[in-house]
């Protein structure tokens, strides 16, 4: 990236009509071309060593995730069990990255893990929505901060940034950002109510430059949720940033990757789009919850050479 | 090694069929031709793949008059809707035979198999959809007149064809041909002659009438004999300017036809409000699909300086996940140069840009051992006096030059004896129009590159050619008084 962004980025934050002008001024998104590049993209075929490298670093990767209002800590100290162990029977099987909970929950996922390589993401910001006011959102986040989370996923505020208000939208994840304390804040775009791949674009520059660790396309709640071309233009963003700034900032897809095929196509893309240093957890999760059994009976059926049935797996 | 080392995914060579043996198609029939046997080889280990027989005068002779007679008594006065159902059985059957010649086309072209598969075969077949809708709707197309009545064919047409898509551009020459009642001999290249022999086959399967399609196999010297040929009433050929002028020459005085399909050396305009991501997107398709053997390859690119530093910076770290092979592999993006012949080509003209103090830079990518292979190449400041600036380079090599204003690059972009296309870059809508105007070019694409459809004319200004492939104005170069006017 030239050092032409590096300089821009300085300004960018100055005040809003600063950031304002910075989103503008960055280059448009043609939407048949990423498109065209995203598709073509995954027609890549992954085979053999590559598919069974490719199964366990999905299975690294995934945000084992249960957003229900239905949820109950039983049914999340038994999703905690399997994100240690996905497949009781097959040991050598790695541990998802991350158990992803509503705040109220948080602390009893974040008791079950204790201990183990799983970390505990929060969701908050009156997820899904974000409709509540400011304070609201902020005792949100200290509910997940303080039961131990630490990962928290925020919602942006989409009405605001439609309204072109980014100033306000930015001023929020800086507050959520320092409300986290050591958490990492993973910013929820939720691409599927923002239209264009242009405004994908501003958004996700919009988190980077307010500090979110990771942008995230969606809460999983709204369709469209993850597209491959929107994780595009999200993974152009966080390799020009890191360009521009020598950060790397992560991205997480969630929401309607369900099958082993379509994880390794996303695996594709952050290796060929954003680059292979972005090929590991702590820079690309997936938010999912049936996509995990699907890997792993890939896995099962990669080690015996058949498929087995869906029954030997918990859950 | 990478983290993410894609495995080989390789097609199965197997589903090409490939035969020891190939014979010339003439008259309905495969039969054994006059001239010297060829050997064609498969670009990408330099062994040879197949041994065709080819045609020696008196073929060219017997195949002319084949395609005479199956013109005057069978598909002429054929109507138009019968002629169609023919045309569209040869559509299905590439459909169903599709992977086959894919394979085969990858074998003995080089080309990856992902653009046989997902480019070549299917727009071939689309080629014949698309022109047998027309066959039963000539009438009405618009070249009627009060005086001459419906449009007539005009006879015999001589095919000759290039390399670097052989079935492809077969399909571009016969399905038109045929959709407007006219008979065909057509020679494919002498490096590529099994597609179209294959193709040959599927007439059979279509129980296309004996004589309405031959193929005669054979080089440079078969393609002189046919264009010349007394007997064939028009001539469509496709390939480099060079041989077009020479056809030309020949043909000065006579009463047959012709149209060309020639070089280019097309400029690829990227403004600085362009969609810079979709237009490195745009550039390395432009340049590196087909190994660059596109005659509408982008192979000039022209960026407003304002950008330059940061396209090139953003191009280079695309080429370099360019991923050059096996052409059979699946995850191939550059398969092999069709010939050891087009590869010194390209060695040649690079060793000149680097002479000519242009700066080379070379993707990084592992290069086979065995084959035909280049390695994607970016060359910058580069001044339009150069050679790589001013020759069809026909290979994976782009120049890159910078504009300041939009008439500079105009100027640039038209300072070329070629004008075949041209790519626009820019969100500003009445630039894109503006531009596709001032640009002395027969495609301009914006945003966007390398797109084909059977319904979009194809075709050259100045030294690209003339006459057009594709679309209403396509079926004019074979029809009686249509291609007189504007059409």
């Amino acid at each position: 990236m030239s050092v032409a962004l590096a300089d821009r980025l300085d300004d960018a934050t100055r005040d809003e009509s600063s950031l304002r002008r910075f989103l503008d001024g960055l280059p448009g998104v043609d939407q048949v071309g990423l498109e065209q590049r995203a598709a073509g993209l995954a027609t890549r075929s992954i085979k053999q060593d590559a598919k069974r490298w490719a199964i366990d670093t999905a299975i690294s990767m995934v945000d084992l995730t249960t957003l229900e209002g239905a949820d109950t800590r039983g049914a999340v100290r038994s999703l905690c069990a399997k994100a240690v162990r996905p497949d009781p029977q097959r040991p050598d099987t790695p541990s998802v990255a991350a158990v992803c909970v509503y705040p109220d929950l948080a602390a009893t996922a974040v008791e079950a893990l204790t201990g183990t390589d799983v970390a505990v993401a929060s969701v908050a910001t009156a997820f899904p929505s974000g409709r509540s006011n400011r304070a609201v959102k902020l005792a949100d986040t200290a509910l997940a901060v303080e039961s131990g989370a630490a990962e928290v996923d925020m919602v942006i505020d989409r009405g605001a940034f439609l309204e072109g208000r980014y100033g306000d939208v930015y001023d929020e994840i800086v507050a959520v950002k320092q409300a986290c304390g050591a958490a990492h804040l993973k910013v929820i775009l939720e691409t599927g109510e923002l239209a264009t791949y242009d405004n994908v674009r501003k958004a996700s520059w919009l988190a980077l430059l307010a500090g979110g660790d990771v942008i995230k396309t969606s809460t999983g709640k709204v369709s469209p949720a993850a597209t491959l071309p929107v994780t595009h233009v999200m993974l152009q963003a966080v390799r020009d940033y890191y360009e521009a700034t020598g950060e790397p900032r992560g991205v997480k897809a969630a929401g309607g990757i369900r099958t082993t095929k379509d994880a390794i196509r996303y695996l594709v893309a952050v290796n060929e789009v954003a680059g292979e240093q972005w090929l590991t957890p702590s820079l690309f999760r997936f938010g999912a919850s049936s996509l995990l059994n699907d890997l792993l009976l890939q896995r099962r059926a990669k080690q015996d050479g058949h498929y087995s049935g869906a029954n030997y797996l918990p859950e | 090694m990478p983290v993410f080392d894609y495995a080989p995914a390789p097609e199965n060579r197997e589903i090409a069929r490939v035969k020891q043996y190939y014979q010339p198609f003439i008259g309905g029939g495969f039969v054994d031709g006059g001239g010297e046997p060829l050997k064609t080889l498969n670009p990408a280990t330099g062994e040879v793949l197949a041994e065709v027989s080819t045609v020696a005068s008196s073929d060219v002779d017997s195949a002319v008059t084949a395609a005479r007679k199956a013109f005057e008594r069978v598909w002429s006065p054929m109507p138009g809707a019968e002629r169609a159902k023919y045309i569209y059985r040869i559509a299905r059957l590439i459909q169903e035979r599709a992977r086959e010649l894919a394979v085969l086309e990858s074998l003995d072209n080089g080309k990856p198999i992902k653009e046989s598969r997902d480019a070549d075969i299917p727009t071939a077949a689309a080629h014949f959809f698309y022109h047998a809708g027309w066959a039963d709707k000539l009438d009405y197309a618009g070249f009627s007149t009060s005086t001459a009545g419906p449009p007539q064919p005009l006879g015999v047409a001589g095919q000759v064809i290039p390399w670097n898509f052989p079935l492809l551009m077969l399909a571009w020459k016969i399905a038109p041909a045929l959709a407007t009642g006219n008979t065909v001999v057509l020679k494919p290249a002498e490096t590529t002659p099994l597609t179209a022999l294959v193709f040959a086959e599927i007439c059979q399967q279509a129980e296309l009438p004996p004589g309405v399609v031959n193929i005669v196999p054979g080089a440079g010297d078969v393609g002189e004999m046919l264009v010349t040929h007394p007997g064939i009433d028009k001539v469509a050929f496709t390939g480099s300017t060079e041989v077009g002028k020479l056809i030309q020459r020949q043909l000065a005085g006579t009463r047959t036809r012709l149209t060309l399909e020639l070089g280019g050396k097309a400029a690829n305009v990227v403004f600085d409000d362009a969609p810079l991501d979709q237009a490195i997107e745009g550039i390395v398709n432009g340049i590196f699909f087909n190994q660059g053997h596109v005659c509408c390859a982008g192979s000039r690119l022209l960026v407003q300086e304002s950008v330059a530093d940061e396209v090139l910076a953003k191009l280079r770290a695309r080429v370099e996940t360019l991923r050059l092979g096996d052409p059979l592999d699946k995850n191939t993006d550059i398969g092999a140069i069709n010939s050891a012949e087009q590869l010194a080509k390209i060695r040649e003209l690079v060793a000149s840009g680097e002479d000519e103090g242009a700066q080379r830079w070379t993707s990084s990518c592992p290069v086979p051992e065995k084959g035909y292979f280049f390695a994607p190449t970016v060359f910058s400041g580069v001044e339009s006096s150069m050679r790589i600036a001013r020759e069809e380079i026909f290979g994976p090599v782009l120049s890159v030059q910078t504009f300041r204003t939009p008439d500079e690059a105009v100027t640039k972009a038209n300072t070329t004896p070629y004008g075949l296309s041209a790519g626009v870059w820019t969100e500003k809508g009445s630039r894109i129009l503006w531009l596709s105007n001032a640009l002395r070019a027969g495609v301009v694409w914006a945003n966007t590159f390398n797109r084909f459809d059977p319904s979009a004319p194809f075709g050259g200004y100045k030294e690209s050619g003339f006459g057009r492939e594709g679309g209403r104005s396509g079926l004019a170069a074979y029809l009686k008084g249509a291609d007189d006017g504007e059409v």
